[in-house]
């Protein structure tokens, strides 16, 4: 038992991190990204996403939207660092920054859409 | 970490080609596996977007009006724009590796991998419409 790799549930992570990230991120990447900020079309004021938001269907999305996919970039971008740059070696830092970035982003995301107004 | 010669003594050195630390650039198809992995890294500026966006809904009014007006800053967009072309070929790579990782059979014969990843690429449309519709539908 004390031997057991934690890798199975990184992986499983990563996966569905790369189904999250596929199905939502490219749509609202272009929306907020580009379509809004160069007035290509008229964003939702203030109020309208704020009801959108607190909807709990849409806080759950939200959440597992920002859970998911910040395990998805952890352990793909780790493997990235390995094989790119050959810095297997600094393993402990690299997995310090990469799981415990998501570990961060994921408290906040909770915490965001938990104390949302 | 010093290993002990001692060990080695009648064991073979082993023999490893060294490899350049920059063997992905040397080949294209090296190179979109590169590319492909660090769409990654724009996943999670999104994210991180994402959770600016969420800090400034709580914030109030005026607080996500900022939010909105600090999206238009130029340098800001010409990233954002590199970012969408990162997340949407991590989408296409994505969808398309299903056929890949699932071999679905019918009566026997192999599905072809058109077949296994066109339900994808239709839900992908169908999530995506829904969210313009969300967002832009008249209050």
């Amino acid at each position: 038992m004390a031997n057991r790799s934690n890798e199975p549930l990184l992986w499983a992570l990563f996966s569905g991190g790369g189904v999250a990230a596929a199905f939502l991120i490219p749509i609202l990447f272009f929306l907020y990204g580009l379509a809004f900020p160069l007035g290509w079309l008229q964003p939702p004021d203030y109020e309208r996403t704020l009801d959108l938001v607190r909807h709990p269907l849409a806080r759950l999305a939200l959440f597992l939207l920002c859970f998911l996919s910040l395990f998805h970039w952890a352990h793909r971008f780790r493997f990235t660092l390995y094989d790119g740059l050959q810095i297997k070696h600094l393993d402990p830092v690299i997995n310090l920054f990469c799981y415990g970035g998501a570990v961060t982003g994921t408290v906040a995301a909770a915490y965001l859409l938990w104390t949302l107004p | 970490m010093k290993p002990s010669t001692a060990y080695r003594q009648y064991h073979p050195k082993w023999h490893r080609t060294r490899v350049s630390t920059l063997w992905w650039s040397r080949k294209w198809s090296y190179l979109k596996f590169m590319l492909r992995e660090l769409s990654s890294v724009f996943v999670a500026f999104y994210v991180v977007i994402l959770l600016l966006q969420l800090h400034a809904l709580r914030g109030g009014p005026e607080a996500y009006l900022e939010f909105q007006q600090w999206l238009e800053n130029p340098l800001l967009v010409i990233l954002n724009g590199i970012g969408f072309l990162f997340v949407l070929f991590h989408a296409v790579t994505w969808f398309n590796l299903a056929p890949k990782a699932m071999v679905v059979r019918l009566r026997g014969r192999r599905l072809p991998d058109v077949l296994v990843a066109a339900p994808n690429y239709a839900a992908w449309l169908a999530v995506s419409a829904l969210i313009v519709f969300l967002l832009l539908r008249e209050g």
